[in-house]
């Protein structure tokens, strides 16, 4: 192999080599890095809600005549919204499940009288649903029961009227009962009022919580409860699931439907759950799309700047590459030159971008609570940038291969 | 001399188009990519307060649990919005010269008008400092007394674009609008008003659009509403709205002016007797930790700044780099490609500053070619941007502005030359003899 030639030459141009390192170096770090933050949003995106999602949508009645019944009109609009073709079910809700909005509550296995510091409190989030809650959004249970009609209550302004059944997530249960047996048990939270625990009767496999960045977006409880229409005003939401396909036609109808039984409220919020995801995760969709445009714009900047300086290289060498093939260099030989060399300057700036991909790594970890990049981004990454150069160098360097003997004959 | 030069820059780069394309092409996308991330992270920064930033102070006071900081992440951080009964405590003794009590829910607005059907707005119920600290133009009519905050007086302020829809435009400062069931008398109607941020409430999106009526304070306090944005108690309280009132519960975002750095530190002190005060009956079990910000210390402890965009303004420079070192690699090879003509310059006369001139010239049409190009990619980000973050508050932010326009052009040149220097050097050491021999 003619590999020391290659590197005495190289050295004698060291600027050359160096600028190309080092912009093999700094597109290594950006590539590792930035698929790494995508590869982490695409997760982030795919992780399933557990709701029947294609086939939801959700709508919000809010009531302003002087005589608005709110009751009245909730157990109207349920009605209307079951009976109607194409309906498989309907719920009141007091938040969507992806929606970034919601209620949430410190629960506690301790009623309230034991003192502050022996409670342990574990977060999750609220939803209020009545007994078509769990078929509503198609979730599915996996110990115990399902709400009853008798289960349901309706919280007044006082806080009277509190439930005392509870069906919490896979994930929830874990969090409060790590031995595994959370079914039976009581939980104390707020909403149940002081030292009045709820009952866990079911446990569902999956349901996130509003929130989709939250880090415990799994920690979902259920409660039986008409949600508080006194507190905001007369305003109830509803979440209804369709048949599969059926949702946009559902959705038209429903809202001219409630807007046709009661006229002294305002009908509003009509959204698909595929909506309310998009809206939810936009920002997430934004940031893959944004550095995906990023991660290629610098291969191919790099790329063409790799088959500038070469091209030039070759430019310069044209005398002692026809010195080679005079003296009995095959193309071959000289293509193989160019690429061996382009191995050796990528693979120095390959050395360099491996510092600066830690390095970057290190400072989003820092600044941006970003996880370590896991050990096989740094030599994939590599391995990219160590093809792009080939790919680059192989125009200039066929090019280079097809000097013609006679230019060493030649003087300039 | 110059416009020599510039002529022999425009035949050089003319005889090399390819490599003068490559040139240009990575400078306008280096400075593309970074002037897209640029300024969005410039609008995201900005501060509508900035003349009077000193003087507008943000109200936090630690009242949360003894055992639990209010951000785990960060426990030395208070509340960053207030109770109910601190609020109104302040707001009545009155120690500031204005001060700015807010919250916002909806309310249905019934038109006069037949043909407009009912509607949701969403109303900022505020005390009457909010007109004076955060400055909203009025095209008609002013804001309300505080007088009128203490007897919940029905009173409006509605935006421009309410007026539009409810008074076709008119001056409508004395009539009537339908809310929540009741009468308003119609006080004020404001400009088109878009503070970047929203200073006066960040909690649930800064970037949002304000609200579009605003009404005294006292009045969502007597209609017994809660804050659409965000509530957050460590303890159950008592139960209805009495309770939430008497509560530790916090939900309410309080500002004040005050007249100087002097006042400010007044203010800061009364605010820590007044917590004193209130540890002597119980409450705020944790140690002394009131903040009175100003607003730009409150946007930057708030992080308003988007953490994604911060990073892609990164990445976008380290772009531009990217882009800056190819440039200088092939200037460079093109400058040295040169080497003949340059030595056969420097042996006809041409002084090695007369070179240095003329090739750095070089470098800078390049810059200026790269910088006008990457302006146009600069646009087509922005409206790229703007489809990808349609509907959140970034949406808003991606466009382009004349400041961020000379900073293009300027970085582009600045950056095309800085990247010349090296090669020019190189250029102006050619031995003239050495050139000439080989010829």
């Amino acid at each position: 192999m003619e590999f020391r030639p290659i590197l005495n030459a190289l050295m004698r141009n060291k600027t050359g080599l160096l600028l190309i390192a080092l912009q093999v170096a700094i597109t290594l770090a950006i590539v590792c890095n930035s698929v790494f933050i995508i590869l982490q949003r695409i997760e982030k995106v795919n992780r399933p809600s557990g709701m029947d999602e294609q086939s939801l949508f959700t709508v919000t009645s809010l009531g302003f005549a002087p005589d608005y019944d709110l009751r009245g009109s909730i157990r109207q609009d349920l009605d209307t919204l079951r009976t109607m073709p194409g309906v498989i079910d309907a719920t009141t809700i007091n938040s969507v499940p992806l929606s970034n909005g919601g209620w949430s509550e410190g629960l506690s296995i301790l009623p309230e009288s034991v003192p502050e510091e022996q409670h342990t409190y574990v977060p999750s989030s609220l939803y209020m649903v009545d007994e078509h809650g769990v078929n509503t959004l198609g979730v599915k249970i996996v110990a115990g029961r399902n709400f009853t009609a008798s289960d349901v209550t309706a919280r007044t302004k006082d806080d009277k009227g509190s439930p005392n059944v509870a069906i919490v997530t896979q994930a929830l249960a874990d969090a409060m009962f790590p031995d595994g047996k959370a079914l039976g048990k009581q939980i104390y939270s707020g909403i149940s009022g002081k030292d009045a625990p709820v009952t866990v009767v079911g446990i569902v496999e999956r349901l996130q919580a509003p929130w989709v960045g939250w880090d415990k977006v799994e920690h979902s409880m259920l409660i039986p409860q008409f949600q508080d229409g006194e507190f905001d005003g007369g305003s109830a939401r509803y979440l209804i699931r369709t048949e599969p396909g059926r949702r946009d036609e559902v959705m038209k109808q429903a809202e001219a439907r409630l807007g046709a039984i009661n006229t002294g409220r305002i009908v509003r919020g009509l959204h698909s759950i595929e909506e309310v995801r998009g809206d939810s995760y936009r920002q997430d969709r934004a940031m893959t799309i944004v550095l995906t445009t990023v991660i290629l714009s610098l291969l191919a900047v790099t790329g063409l700047g790799i088959v500038g300086m070469v091209s030039f290289w070759v430019t310069r060498r044209v005398k002692q590459i026809g010195t080679r093939r005079a003296l009995g260099a095959r193309r071959f030989d000289i293509r193989r030159y160019f690429m061996i060399e382009n191995v050796i300057v990528v693979g120095i700036g390959i050395a360099i971008g491996l510092l600066l991909t830690y390095g970057f790594n290190l400072w989003l970890m820092k600044h941006y609570e970003l996880p370590r990049l896991s050990w096989y981004y740094a030599p994939l990454g590599a391995l990219t940038v160590l093809l792009l150069g080939q790919i680059a160098v192989f125009g200039p360097a066929t090019r280079a291969s097809r000097v013609s003997p006679a230019v060493a004959t030649r003087t300039v | 001399m110059f416009s020599y030069y510039l002529r022999l820059a425009a035949i050089s780069l003319k005889r090399n188009r390819i490599l003068t394309a490559l040139m240009v092409a990575a400078i306008a996308l280096g400075i593309g990519m970074s002037m897209t991330s640029m300024t969005v992270l410039h609008m995201m920064s900005s501060n509508p307060l900035s003349h009077k930033d000193e003087l507008v102070r943000r109200v936090q006071l630690d009242n949360w649990d003894a055992n639990r900081p209010w951000d785990e992440d960060n426990p030395t951080e208070p509340p960053d919005i207030m109770t109910y009964q601190d609020t109104n405590n302040l707001v009545n003794a009155h120690k500031a010269e204005y001060e700015s009590a807010s919250f916002s829910n909806v309310l249905p607005l019934e038109p006069e008008k037949r043909e407009v059907k009912p509607y949701m707005v969403e109303a900022l119920f505020a005390t009457s400092g909010f007109f004076p600290i955060f400055e909203p133009p009025f095209k008609y009519g002013s804001g309300w007394s505080p007088a009128e905050d203490r007897s919940a007086a029905r009173v409006a302020v509605i935006d421009s674009e309410t007026n539009d829809k409810l008074f076709g435009g008119e001056n409508s400062v004395g009539r009537k609008v339908h809310l929540g069931g009741e009468d308003y008398t119609i006080v004020g109607v404001l400009e088109k008003w878009n503070p970047t941020p929203r200073v006066y409430h960040v909690g649930n999106g800064a970037f949002n659009d304000p609200q579009s009526v605003f009404v005294p304070f006292s009045i969502g306090i007597e209609k017994q509403l809660n804050s659409n944005s965000n509530n957050s108690c460590f303890k159950n309280s008592e139960p209805g709205y009495a309770g939430l009132l008497a509560s530790d519960c916090v939900w309410l975002d309080l500002w004040v002016q005050v007249k100087d750095a002097a006042d400010a530190q007044r203010y800061a002190a009364f605010l820590n007797d007044y917590v004193n005060e209130q540890k002597k009956s119980g409450r705020f079990p944790r140690p002394l930790n009131n903040r009175l910000r100003t607003v730009s210390e409150f946007l930057e402890a708030e992080r308003v700044v988007s953490r994604d965009v911060r990073t892609q303004v990164w990445l976008a420079f380290a772009f531009f780099a990217v882009c800056l070192i190819n440039t200088v690699g092939l200037l460079l090879a093109k400058f040295m490609g040169k080497a003949p003509e340059i030595g056969l310059r420097r042996a006809v006369g041409a002084s090695k500053p007369a070179v240095f001139a003329q090739y750095l010239t070089e470098s800078g049409l390049v810059g200026l070619a790269g910088g006008l190009f990457g302006l146009v990619l600069t646009g087509l980000g922005l409206l790229a941007l703007r489809k990808l973050y349609a509907g959140t508050s970034i949406e808003r932010l991606a466009e382009l502005d004349w400041s961020m326009v000379f900073a293009s052009l300027a970085i582009a040149l600045i950056a095309s030359l800085i990247a010349g220097l090296y090669p020019t050097w190189r250029a102006c050491q050619v031995q003239p003899a050495t050139q000439l021999k080989t010829q």
